[in-house]
Formats: C-alpha cells, structure tokens, sequence
C-alpha cells in the first residue's frame, strides 16, 4: 500500500506545482519547454533559471527531510545514458513536449494534440523496454 | 515576486519528482516494463498530477489574467502531425532507453552521478539538432 502513497502525493505535489505555475506567471511548466526556453536565451528568462534551480533543490529537500536515501544510480553504461538523453533532446523538441507538457498540463487543458502525444511516448516507452529488456535480454 | 514563485513552483516540482520515485531509472523501467514484472506505482504520479491539473487548470483559466503577469502563455498548436507523432515516438524511446524524463533528469543531477550529466547534456545537444534541423 505504501508503495501507492508516495507516487500519488508526489504526483499530486507536481500537479499543484503546474497549478501554481499557470495561476503565478501564466506558464505551462513543461519542463523540455522551460529548459529549451532557458538555453536559447529567449527574453524574460530569470523564472525559466529559478524554476529550473528549484527543480534541482527539490530532491535535495525531499531527502533531506524524508530521510530516504537517493536512488541506485543505472546500471547502465555511460554511452547508453548519452544515447537515451541525446534521443529524448531530440524527441521532446520535435514533438513540442514531455511527461510533463504534454502528460500532465496537456491533459489537463484537456488537450487532444497533448493525449496523442502521450500515448504514443508511453507506447514507444514500453515498446523500448520489451525490446531491451526482453528480446535483447537487458541492454 | 516572479522569480520567488518560479523557484518555488520547481521546489515543488522537484520534491514531487523525488518523492514519487521518478528520479529513480530503474523504477521507471519497471513502470514502463509492463511485459515483465510491471511496477504499477508510477501511474499514480502522473494520475495525481493530472487530477490536480484537470480540475485546477479550469478554475485558473477562467480568470482574465494571471496573477503575476499580463496574460496566460498558453500553446497555440492544436495540429496532430507527424512532427508530433515523431517527436514523441523518439521521446519514449529515449525514455525507455535509460528511465529518464527530462524533469526528472535534472533534478537527479543533484544526485551528483556522472552518468546523469551526460544524460542531461547530450538531451540539450539532442533539443539543439532537433531545432538546427526543423528551423532550416
């Protein structure tokens, strides 16, 4: 049971987050937007950089207060990790959004462009681990 | 003002990121692993976040405006392409790939791990193509 609690409170903190963010500034907190927003250099950028710094003290508080050790770093290889990131650089750009943009804000503006686009990364998202993990045996 | 929310709206964010487990590749490859011995857990993330947004986004977008800026920035492309569609298609790849999000990958680089820098700078080189390659 305890296994359910901590995913749906933290979705539920992530969820009011998003809230917080449109009722504030007006903004979508997607993160591949906000952070392609901060790398470009696109004007009235100071909340892009805070939002972002936040979002990396986040975890620190979490476990600080909690207690909860960090996670085990992937087994992977680095070269995987340069692979999988430079594929999502390029997907969430070309497809205007992440697990955040699309997923939880998309939807919530109930967005159809934003459902499509999340059921297909969570299709492709699974299809890549059955191919890894069990046609390829654990990439 | 502005900056004190934005900070505080990642805190937020990144608490939820941590506390919910998706900071943690090998959760979401078990989330995602739903051939194999599927971890359910993470379904809950995005079911809560969406349930706050669903409901909340349509009490915030009756107002006129915001509260701390002049109007709502809200995207404007409604089109179902094939940018879209391939776009996210690579975008889940990438994810089941290596188990991260790019929200959740920059939060997990305060976890001080080699590895999540490299995920982190080859996704903006990634972001940095994609935009060479679609804006020529």
């Amino acid at each position: 049971m305890d296994a359910f609690i901590t995913p749906l409170i933290g979705g539920l903190l992530i969820g009011s987050s998003a809230v917080l963010l449109l009722l504030s500034l007006g903004r979508v907190a997607g993160i591949s937007g906000v952070v392609w927003g901060a790398i470009s250099g696109q004007a009235d950028n100071s909340w892009r950089w805070l939002f972002i710094l936040g979002l990396v003290l986040g975890p620190l508080l979490f476990h600080g207060i909690s207690g909860s050790p960090y996670p085990t770093p992937s087994v992977q290889p680095w070269w995987v990790a340069l692979i999988g990131g430079l594929i999502v650089g390029l997907g969430v750009k070309m497809g205007s959004g992440c697990t955040s943009g699309h997923g939880v804000c998309g939807i919530g503006r109930l967005s159809m462009r934003s459902l499509t686009a999340t059921v297909t990364f969570m299709v492709t998202g699974i299809a890549t681990v059955y191919v890894t993990h069990h046609l390829l045996g654990g990439l | 003002m502005k900056g004190l929310t934005a900070l505080l709206c990642g805190l937020i964010f990144g608490v939820g990121l941590a506390m919910s487990g998706m900071t943690d590749t090998a959760k979401v490859i078990g989330f995602l692993d739903i051939f194999g011995e599927w971890v359910p857990d993470l379904a809950f993330v995005m079911g809560g976040a969406v349930l706050v947004t669903v409901v909340a986004f349509r009490l915030v977008l009756r107002r006129d405006n915001p509260l701390l800026a002049d109007s709502f920035s809200l995207p404007t492309n409604t089109a179902i392409d094939g940018r879209l569609l391939g776009g996210a298609a690579l975008f889940g790849i990438g994810w089941g790939i290596y188990g991260y999000c790019p929200g959740p990958a920059i939060s997990a680089l305060v976890y001080l791990n080699t590895d999540t820098v490299i995920f982190v700078a080859a996704m903006l080189a990634g972001m940095v193509i994609a935009n060479k390659a679609t804006s020529s």
